[in-house]
């Protein structure tokens, strides 16, 4: 076997260059979670983060915190306030952890509020809302806290009442004595059970799952619904002081790029106009830092706006500015036409094929995408002697905190990030380039509060990007249509670019999202990833790399069955195999997404089940007229298990609409089932969105598209009428959560593109769709 | 220049060009309405103006001199709006929410017009209206909730 996933470890390596190996350190750890092993680069250099491995929230920077004195606090009205510590972006965590807490504190719903946690992981425990891993790394602490909290108010009402604690018990807001009748509301307990000792955590009594009241329960509203629809909600962009100074900055178009030379004279003298600044330049290494730009203050963001576009600009576009999305295109495969390096390998492939009654090729491409976030980066920031406070729509309010202390040069504690409500997250604002804007502006104007607001424009100009894949594929079927070798080459720059040098490869979390570790039956495999570099900044989105990886094989497995002549469903459980428990370590995944190879084995029974109950509720095997059809894929991601059927109908001219898209998912207990359907509903749209339009080009260095025209994303005329969601229920509470928030997009653009195929004959191996399923 | 938003009349200083998006969040510091995309493209910024649903990041607030606005702030005071906030809230509409607004907004100018849309009525109010968490289905079906409620309010 190759190298790439040895397990010698040398000391931690420090970068002399950046003379702060630590904080780059963290940003790994943060971005992979891999508990002791940390695999980057070319594969040979490997972090020592942790003498043993550390899984799930342990292996996150600062873990968790189960203290209720840190996260409840009851009133003496009965108001129960729970704190969040992670941050709201639409997956319904401020619903959702406050949900967890109440049920085990027997707290009336109706009289739960909720607070958000300012930046302090010291206190709260980690708080990088992304890795679809909120609700999974903190459901054991939140019940503990609220089962904490439970037993002191029990042991508060029993000492009020000279009675044993044993014959007290918490009841929907109040604690009763039954023998004797007597009742206390949480409210008029709530400081004599303060006063009490939190329990020990191992003497901490949690329910039982027949004891819920919330959790896996239907039906509760949002906390901040009302806000919401009545224009109340406090997202990044809202903050608003009456000396406020709102800016737009003009940044590099080239990642990279530098200004040569600015004039600055008539947006000066625009209407509203403040100040015009130069931003320092950034750095070689992207991190967050924020790119070299020229900033317009004035007295309303559209004042700064208007007086922008009068600024006049010469870059110097540096090493990336020939960067060309067609030419990178064709780089890319023919990477994926030529050996790369192997990444996992069984058997013989190459003698297989060569015994193969028929051998089927096929390659994909998927683009970069932006996040497009309706909200788009944006903070608020003021510094008041000495201290700088941000309000940011940030999914890694630590991370900012540190980059906004470090930028300014003032100490980690003389900065506090109070995190808003994320107009969208989907992986952008986990990179806080957009506080340190703000930061940095207001320190230039002397403190007085600044808010950066970037426009669509500069969103889809200076996004960081998801990835762009070729995925190359070949296999070989025996004369019973039975698959005996299987040869992958996925090639992709690496998101690790942002902080270091390009490794050129997919690090393994990358590799670990539906490529190394896919779970098929198939006696000689060989997975290989070829050199990409990186030419813009690249960035987690929503799913990650399970995007092309999905696509690439969900649409290849396809073609297969269409080559041997079954049915598509049928072939995909054959290659899935008997239902069977795979250690991720025997497919050479390091990853696991973070978590314990134990905990969290690959069930290939759990991924068949999904497929199965789609197929059987979407109604797979209808027959249909030409132009109409339904196309099915699977993919295990983030530790659950999605399949999906997509219904579509393609008119004569090739435009294609989506009546109903069905998806069974498998992500073990669900907290708060109608979130979860709600994260889904959204999975499916934005999964038809990036299939049917979503690409960022590049020329010259520079994204082609400025606003939605030509970045579209699906509208409510182009999205699925009937989306209908299958939750398989848990065996049992016991096991181990799955991610949510993202495993429901990967399965939907090849279901798509799976049922186009169905519909039409014609195959759609290059995304975005566009008209592609007119042609042929 | 004065404005009449939500029932009263507000006098702001303003240059002739800004938009009235801005002079609502900047000037006014009425952040209900957002920005989305400033090109009237994304609906984010969807206001009323005498009832007619306008995208205010490409009005110039000079143009709404005269003109009854209505904003997110505003329209629950109507029995269109109170209900479409209702509905909004009994079906659990929102994601992240940032959209919602102007998705109100225009649902709103619809009901006026259309008390009992059709879904390719409500595909042609609707579709200017971007939302990136894809709640489409649940607007969908919150809009007509709203259509029968509105229906008894009248």
């Amino acid at each position: 076997m190759n190298a790439v996933v040895k397990q010698s470890v040398r000391p931690e390596s420090i970068d002399p260059e950046e003379g702060r190996s630590l904080s780059r350190r963290e940003f790994l750890l943060r971005l992979q979670a891999v508990g002791g092993l940390l695999l980057i680069a070319d594969g040979s250099s490997i972090i020592n983060a942790a003498d043993a491995p550390k899984f799930g929230a342990d292996g996150m920077p600062h873990g968790t915190i189960d203290n209720p004195l840190v996260f409840v606090n009851i009133a003496e009205d009965g108001l129960v306030t729970v704190v969040v510590h992670r941050s709201e972006m639409g997956q319904g965590v401020r619903t959702g952890m406050p949900l967890i807490v109440a049920d085990e504190l027997e707290a009336d719903w109706a009289k739960v509020r909720v607070q958000q946690a300012p930046a302090d992981e010291e206190k709260f425990g980690n708080q990088d809302t992304d890795g679809s891993r909120s609700t999974r790394h903190f459901i054991d602490p939140m019940r503990r806290c609220g089962a904490a909290a439970r037993m002191m108010l029990e042991q508060a009402a029993a000492l009020s009442w000279h009675v044993p604690v044993t014959e007290v018990r918490a009841l929907n807001h109040e604690v009763v004595h039954e023998k004797s009748g007597r009742k206390l509301g949480f409210g008029a307990l709530a400081r004599a059970a303060a006063k009490l000792a939190v329990p020990a955590r191992d003497t901490v009594r949690l329910k039982s799952a027949a004891e819920f009241r919330y959790m896996g329960k239907g039906g509760m509203p949002l906390l901040d619904g009302h806000d919401i629809v009545t224009g109340k909600a406090q997202y990044g962009i809202d903050p608003w002081f009456k000396d406020m100074l709102f800016a737009v900055i003009e940044r590099s178009p080239v990642l990279g790029g530098k200004i040569r030379h600015f004039e600055a004279d008539a947006a000066a003298k625009s209407p509203g106009i403040v100040k015009v600044w130069q931003l320092p330049a950034a750095t070689a290494t992207a991190t967050f830092h924020p790119l070299a730009g020229v900033a317009v203050i004035a007295n309303s963001t559209g004042a700064a706006i208007t007086a922008r576009k009068l600024l006049k600009i010469q870059w110097d576009d540096g090493e990336h500015g020939d960067y060309d999305s067609d030419n990178y295109r064709a780089g890319l495969e023919a990477a994926a036409r030529n050996p790369g390096q192997v990444v996992r390998e069984a058997g013989d492939v190459d003698k297989a094929f060569q015994s193969a009654a028929r051998v089927v090729e096929a390659e994909y491409y998927i683009p970069h995408i932006a996040h497009a976030t309706m909200e788009p980066p944006c903070a608020v920031a003021r510094i008041v002697d000495g201290r700088c406070e941000v309000w940011a729509p940030t999914q890694a309010p630590q991370v900012t905190r540190e980059d906004v202390a470090k930028h300014l040069g003032i100490p980690f504690e003389s900065v506090t990030v109070h995190v808003t409500l994320l107009g969208g997250g989907f992986g952008r604002k986990s990179k806080p380039d957009f506080a340190t804007e703000a930061a940095l502006l207001s320190q230039l104007m002397e403190g007085r509060p600044v808010k950066v607001t970037w426009t669509r424009e500069d969103d889809l100009h200076h996004d960081f990007l998801h990835t762009v894949s070729v995925e190359h594929l070949k296999a070989g079927v025996d004369a019973g249509g039975k698959v005996i070798s299987w040869l992958h080459r996925s090639v992709a720059p690496s998101l690790a670019t942002l902080f270091g040098p390009d490794p050129k490869h997919e690090i393994p979390p990358e590799l670990g999202m539906g490529f190394i570790n896919l779970p098929y039956d198939i006696p000689n495999m060989r997975l290989e990833n070829p050199e990409a570099v990186a030419h813009c900044r690249i960035g987690w989105f929503r799913s990650v790399s399970n995007i092309p990886h999905a696509f690439g094989i969900q649409s290849f497995v396809s073609e297969l069955a269409a080559a041997a002549g079954k049915d598509h469903r049928d072939f995909l459980l054959d290659l899935i195999g008997k239902p069977r428990l795979i250690d991720p370590q025997t497919l050479h995944d390091v990853w696991n997404h973070g978590e314990s190879p134990q905990r969290y084995p690959v069930d290939t029974g759990r991924l068949r089940g999904v497929i199965e109950r789609v197929t059987q509720e979407a109604g797979w095997g209808r027959k249909f007229e030409r132009g109409h059809g339904l196309g099915l894929a699977a993919h295990y991601s983030f530790l659950s298990y999605a399949a999906a059927v997509v219904e579509v109908e393609v008119d004569s001219k090739g435009s294609v609409t989506v009546p109903r898209v069905d998806i069974a998912f498998d992500c073990g207990p669900q907290v708060n089932p109608e979130r979860i359907r709600a994260q889904l509903e959204g999975a499916a749209v934005m999964g038809i969105s990036l299939a049917m339009f979503g690409e960022i080009t590049f020329k010259r260095g520079r994204s082609q598209q400025d606003n939605f025209h030509q970045y579209r994303v699906t509208r409510m005329n182009e999205a699925p009428r009937e989306i209908h969601l299958h939750l398989i229920p848990p065996k049992n509470w016991d096991m181990p959560l799955g991610g949510v928030g993202e495993p429901g997009v990967p399965p939907i653009a090849p279901a798509l593109c799976n049922a186009i195929f169905a519909a039409t004959g014609k195959r759609i191996r290059r995304l975005p769709i566009r008209g592609q399923a007119g042609r042929g | 220049m004065q404005l009449q938003i939500n029932e009263q009349t507000i006098e702001v200083s303003a240059d002739q060009d800004l938009s009235l998006l801005w002079v609502l969040r900047d000037l006014l510091g009425m952040t209900g309405t957002k920005f989305g995309c400033g090109m009237a493209l994304c609906g984010a910024c969807t206001v009323l103006i005498d009832g007619k649903a306008i995208r205010s990041c490409v009005l110039p607030a000079s143009q709404a001199v005269g003109k009854k606005i209505t904003t997110i702030e505003g329209v629950g005071s109507t029995p269109v709006g109170a209900a479409l906030q209702d509905a909004w809230q009994q079906i659990n509409v929102p994601q992240c929410g940032y959209c919602q607004a102007g998705q109100i907004m225009s649902a709103a100018a619809l009901l006026k017009d259309t008390p009992h849309p059709s879904d390719a009525d409500i595909d042609a109010a609707m579709s200017g209206n971007i939302c990136r968490c894809g709640t489409y289905v649940r607007i969908r079906a919150a809009i007509k909730r709203a259509a029968g409620h509105s229906e008894q309010l009248k």
